[in-house]
């Protein structure tokens, strides 16, 4: 189904802007009708983008608003998945990842390249809210180029420094 | 936000396929025992059914499957695994072992896993004692801890002044989140985080805000979520149970009172499937604070001049009979106004009536707030709902009229909210009312009209009944027809009630307050017969049917005998600024209308018999007769079903205090009357019964006969009464009065 127009809001949901509700639109339109909490991931990706990298409980609670949840479950989305923070964080998401294979490879330097590049521990953001330097939990699933790093959902793969420095210095 | 979109289907213990009316039986053995269950049901129901037992802590009869504890882990021939009895379908042969050395070893790690993040506070947990993880410990717990690491902490979260939550012992369960999306209909506690950081929380700090929240406590398996008020107050084990009955709304739901050394500490509720289920509302579980108010009546009291004197039950007596004596011998015994309390018991309003009428007086009533009388004389043998209580979830059409049912009776409001979610051909539920209603089930319509205009709009439904069934308007209502005009809400409400088969209208406690109710009765009772439902009310008071068998009613007698010179009603008796008043049971300014009079205070004589001394009742009253609350005295009530209920005296009554029959005995002993030497309740009970002659348990109750003609006039006005102030006894009750609830009650007087 073609989305051509975004569904008019009031209330609480009318704090995203039409663009997120556009993309929100896009999802809702995958799911069966009655299933708009199925779109809650999709939903709070957009929310968090518009929020410029995390997710206040204004933007949460518009979010519910929007889909017709109450609060409390989009809530637990947001907590319980690890690419949302619901604590201020820089807008920039970079994730080094330290799993197995990439600290094989010496992710530890590239983590401790990156902290002393930007200035910031893992889990700070830099002080001109640009970068969140996130603590990966998991395996982001590129072993075969390890090391990696994910910077606002693209991978960066086979990772030196030179090559830390390119992707970094690129970020508008 | 749009209400619909957040309400969620019901889910009862089973999956969806599973068809409880199915007689498609399959043949399991359960430890080498077979049985036959039904097809689809789950291996739990069947054992619990056989009297198997299997630990739990997740699954829960109410509530829907979420098999995240473990606990119930069985051995099936076949299977590779343990399987979670909760969520295992029986199948044709199947072999279940509940106690195999595979099926309890799977529990006992389960438990070893539970308990390793889980505190041994035991000692100082309110829940210690009647606990079921430390039950299960006890059964299948290690003597000794193999986990030595540092056992996780949880910052305790602020839900509320009913339910105190220790989460540092939460074993994430979360039957309490099934609750608050199943029953309360909107999920307000949810699971936060993930992995060890997992909690059971609301996020943003907030109050757990509906009227059965306190089912949370009961549900909870640990000591995670408890009873605020009654944290640290009382050990399980030193209490003694006793059966209890809810005075505060026509429901009579079961309770069970826990007493230490005769001080009634805490209410929980008493499982009857006929009646609330394994639910209470706040209200019940709560309102026994207000027993012990500071304002309680020690002793009786009398007033001399100006001054109120302590003195012992004989002088207060004698007073008391002395003072009405004078008042019946100077201005005759119909100046004396005798107002009941609807939450006062069969025995002493039964008592009561005939003390009155020996007296001399017929002005008796505990239709406080009633405000029409016009058509008393075409109301049913007592003001029932017409259709019992478990049998609400079969109605296919309800039209609600003047009732905010949540507030009014919150389990009537459930049992509704369960046949509108009905699985298959659901209730199809509207609403007539004053102002929009916060409903947690799917609405056909919500009727929002002015107060004024109430009678008005149901012409407007009248008419398009009248037009939707091709049946002509009873001739008598035929003006209140003439001028409506129905709108597209007034025909989805009639749609709506000429749904299915079982169809009902219900008048509420904001009908019954109406100032032309008469008129709005008539027009309901023609919609009613109209559309072939039957016309039910949800009166206010635990025993308003009781009062009404009894004949506390200035216009009959027990039994329905018409009385040939009718007394005053409740109203009238405040309008007509009689001489002497006595006001029963915790009457106070709040639960009448003599805001509108001024009446009690100016009379001449007011015996006050009454648990609570408070200013209202000292300024009016010339005599204070102590006597116990619903706690303390033993009594029956009716219920909106004529379900006679009676229990027994649950505390010591507070100071001198007596249970309100037993000062009535003395007061008609001191009047002379014959026949005043009862020595139980029980004798005053079964003579009351045969008095009304009742049958208990009798639900049926003629449809209206009345000859009214409705008309549609101006002015008409309502009152709404909060929640937690109905009476006298919530009224005192701290812990509610600072409930969300309580606090918009309060903003909206």
């Amino acid at each position: 189904m073609a989305i051509d127009s975004v569904t008019p809001v009031a209330g609480k949901a009318a704090l995203l802007s039409e663009h997120t509700r556009h993309e929100i639109d896009v999802w809702l339109a995958k799911f069966p009708a009655d299933r708009r909490r199925s779109a809650v991931l999709a939903a709070l990706r957009e929310a968090q983008h518009q929020n410029l990298g995390w997710l206040s409980t204004d933007i949460m609670d518009a979010v519910a608003d929007y889909l017709g949840l109450p609060p409390i479950q989009v809530y637990e989305v947001a907590s319980f998945y690890s690419m949302f923070e619901t604590k201020p964080c820089g807008r920039v998401h970079v994730s080094v990842c330290t799993n197995i294979a990439c600290m094989l490879r010496g992710s530890d330097e590239i983590v401790a390249y990156v902290e002393k590049k930007l200035g910031i521990k893992t889990g700070e953001s830099t002080p001109d809210g640009k970068f969140f330097l996130k603590q990966e939990e998991e395996c982001l699933a590129a072993c075969n180029n390890a090391p990696m790093m994910m910077v606002d959902h693209v991978f960066h793969e086979n990772l030196t420094p030179e090559k830390v420095d390119q992707v970094l210095d690129a970020v508008q | 936000m749009a209400v619909a979109a957040l309400l969620t289907t019901p889910r009862s213990g089973q999956p969806e396929a599973y068809d409880p009316m199915s007689q498609d039986l399959v043949n399991v053995e359960v430890n080498g025992v077979p049985m036959q269950a039904r097809k689809g049901q789950m291996i739990i129901h069947v054992t619990d059914a056989n009297g198997e037992y299997v630990p739990r802590f997740c699954y829960h009869d109410k509530l829907s499957v979420a098999a995240n504890c473990r606990m119930c882990l069985v051995e099936v021939e076949k299977a590779p695994k343990p399987l979670p009895a909760c969520a295992t379908p029986v199948m044709e042969g199947m072999k279940i072992f509940t106690k195999s050395p595979r099926a309890i070893g799977a529990q006992k790690a389960t438990m070893e896993f539970l308990l390793i993040n889980h505190p041994l506070d035991c000692p100082i947990c309110d829940q210690g004692g009647e606990c079921e993880l430390q039950d299960l410990a006890m059964g299948f717990g290690r003597d000794i801890a193999r986990y030595n690491d540092q056992k996780r902490v949880v910052k305790d979260k602020n839900i509320g002044p009913l339910v105190s939550t220790d989460m540092t012992r939460c074993i994430h369960c979360t039957r309490c989140v099934r609750f608050t999306e199943e029953i309360a209909g909107l999920q307000s506690l949810g699971t936060l985080g993930r992995g060890e950081n997992t909690e059971i929380g609301t996020f943003v700090e907030q109050a757990v805000d509906h009227e059965l929240s306190g089912n949370l406590i009961d549900l909870c398996p640990v000591g995670a979520l408890n009873s605020k008020p009654f944290r640290f107050q009382g050990r399980s084990w030193e209490m003694t149970q006793h059966a209890m009955v809810s005075p505060h709304d026509s429901v009579g739901s079961n309770l069970y009172g826990h007493v230490l050394r005769g001080k009634l500490m805490r209410v929980v509720p008493r499982t009857n499937e006929a009646i609330n289920e394994t639910w209470i509302s706040d209200r019940d579980r709560f309102s026994y604070e207000g027993v012990y108010a500071a304002d309680r009546a020690q002793k009786p009291m009398i007033r001399d001049g100006g001054d109120w004197r302590e003195v012992d039950w004989e002088t207060a007596l004698e007073r008391t009979v002395a003072g009405l004596r004078n008042v019946a011998d100077q201005h005759g015994a119909h100046q004396i106004g005798v107002l009941g309390a609807p939450s006062a018991t069969v025995e002493e309003l039964y008592l009561l009536a005939r003390v009155g009428r020996a007296l001399g007086t017929a002005n008796l009533d505990t239709r406080l707030r009633q405000r029409d009388f016009r058509d008393q004389g075409a109301d049913p043998l007592y003001p029932a709902l017409g259709v019992g209580l478990a049998d609400v979830e079969t109605l296919d059409g309800v039209l609600v009229i003047g009732a905010d049912l949540r507030r009014e009776a919150p389990i009537l409001a459930h049992r509704l909210r369960k046949a509108a979610l009905r699985k298959g051909a659901a209730a199809k539920v509207a609403f007539v009312n004053t102002a929009a209603l916060e409903v947690r089930h799917p609405l056909a319509a919500q009727v929002v009209t002015p107060a004024a205009a109430l009678v008005a709009t149901l012409g407007s439904l009248l008419k398009a009944a009248a037009e939707a069934a091709g049946q002509p308007v009873p001739a008598h209502c035929a003006a209140l027809v003439a001028g409506a005009n129905p709108n597209e809400t007034d025909r989805a409400a009639v749609a709506a009630l000429l749904s299915g088969e079982r169809r009902a209208v219900w008048l509420g406690a904001q009908a019954l307050r109406y100032s032309a109710y008469a008129d709005l009765r008539a027009a309901a009772a023609a919609l009613a017969a109209l559309t072939g439902a039957t016309l039910g009310y949800v009166p206010e008071g635990a025993n308003a049917a009781g009062a009404a068998l009894v004949g506390f009613l200035p216009h009959r007698e027990a039994g329905l005998r018409a009385l040939p010179r009718p007394g005053l009603d409740a109203r009238a008796m405040l309008q007509a600024r009689l001489k002497s008043y006595v006001l029963f049971g915790g009457v106070e300014p709040a639960d009448h209308l003599d805001g509108e009079t001024g009446a009690v205070a100016a009379a001449d004589f007011v015996v006050a018999v009454t648990p609570y001394a408070s200013q209202a009742t000292l300024d009016a009253a010339d005599v204070i007769l102590p006597i116990g609350t619903f706690a303390e005295t033993s009594g029956t009530f009716v219920n909106l079903n004529g379900t006679w209920q009676s229990f027994g005296g649950v505390a010591t009554p507070v100071g001198e205090s007596r249970p309100g029959w037993k000062v009535l005995r003395v007061l008609g002993n001191l009047l002379g009357l014959p026949g005043f030497d009862y020595t139980t309740s029980e004798e005053v009970r079964d003579e009351a019964r045969k008095a009304a002659g009742a049958e208990a348990g009798n639900v049926q109750v003629a449809a209206y006969a009345g000859t009214h003609v409705p008309v549609a006039g101006e002015g008409g006005a309502t009152v709404s009464v909060p929640m937690y102030a109905v009476d006298a006894v919530v009224r005192r009750a701290p812990a509610l009065q600072h409930t969300p609830e309580a606090l918009r009650g309060a903003a909206a007087v």
